[in-house]
């Protein structure tokens, strides 16, 4: 489907920069009006994303994130959040809730089950030393 | 963030700061966590009045804090979690580890 707008964001992998990309994503999608609730969700999504590419694609490494954000006809919205980083062996471990490789840093091991949670789509393709990409679709609520 | 501690109830409190991610998730365990050791306190008590945005970088401070009072009998209370956080909380499981007290209880 051909998109009617669309932005991309590119920044260096600093957990510093991690509340600036969710933002910015924010700021973006500002011109279809969404509810708090909607922009919230979507914040925590993209934090989650990022977070993941910063942690476990970079790791001790400083890479670049990239964001691509879409915007579709009837109020869908779609943001992928990529990195060239070392990659996911085995996704679907990597996907279930709780799994996390860095306990020693708090990580909770529910970032994937929390953009499944406030998106409507979520789709994961990685590999191994080349990076990762989250794909997200969200359809915001009709404007009355 | 600030950091409360009441002798009488031996309860220390954490103000969170308005956003919680991975980013800041890290000086407030780091400083939480230097005052748990020093105090021992009974119960900590994680205030979440003042959070705006939070991710999963938050049930791990949760979690995290949860870990470190347990073993030597403390608690951890949640407070004044909006609708949201309770969500992601929820997600988690948090609350069956930990009390969690809506603003109205407080």
């Amino acid at each position: 489907m051909k998109y009617i707008n669309s932005f991309k964001l590119q920044f260096v992998g600093r957990s510093s920069n991690e509340g600036f990309s969710r933002s910015a994503v924010a700021a973006f999608l500002a011109q279809l009006d969404p509810t708090v609730e909607e922009l919230s969700d979507i914040k925590t999504a993209v934090s989650e994303a990022v977070t993941n590419a910063i942690v476990h694609g970079y790791g001790n490494k400083l890479g670049i994130v990239y964001i691509n954000a879409y915007v579709f006809a009837n109020r869908k919205i779609a943001i992928d959040v990529k990195d060239k980083g070392k990659g996911i062996e085995d996704i679907q471990r990597a996907m279930t809730p709780l799994f996390t490789t860095s306990p020693e840093s708090e990580r909770s091991g529910l970032g994937f089950t929390v953009m499944e949670a406030f998106m409507d789509k979520l789709r994961v393709r990685s590999k191994t030393g080349k990076g990762t990409v989250v794909h997200m679709v969200k359809t915001l609520k009709a404007k009355e | 963030m600030e950091m409360k501690y009441e002798q009488r109830t031996r309860a220390l409190t954490v103000t969170l700061p308005a956003e919680i991610d991975h980013h800041s998730a890290r000086p407030i365990r780091e400083e939480a966590d230097m005052w748990i050791a020093k105090l021992r306190p009974e119960t900590v008590v994680l205030d979440f009045s003042g959070v705006k945005f939070m991710d999963s970088s938050g049930i791990g401070l949760i979690l995290g804090r949860y870990n470190k009072v347990a073993p030597i009998g403390g608690r951890v209370i949640v407070e004044c979690a909006d609708r949201r956080t309770l969500q992601l909380l929820r997600l988690a499981g948090v609350q069956k580890l930990v009390e969690i007290k809506s603003a109205a209880q407080v």
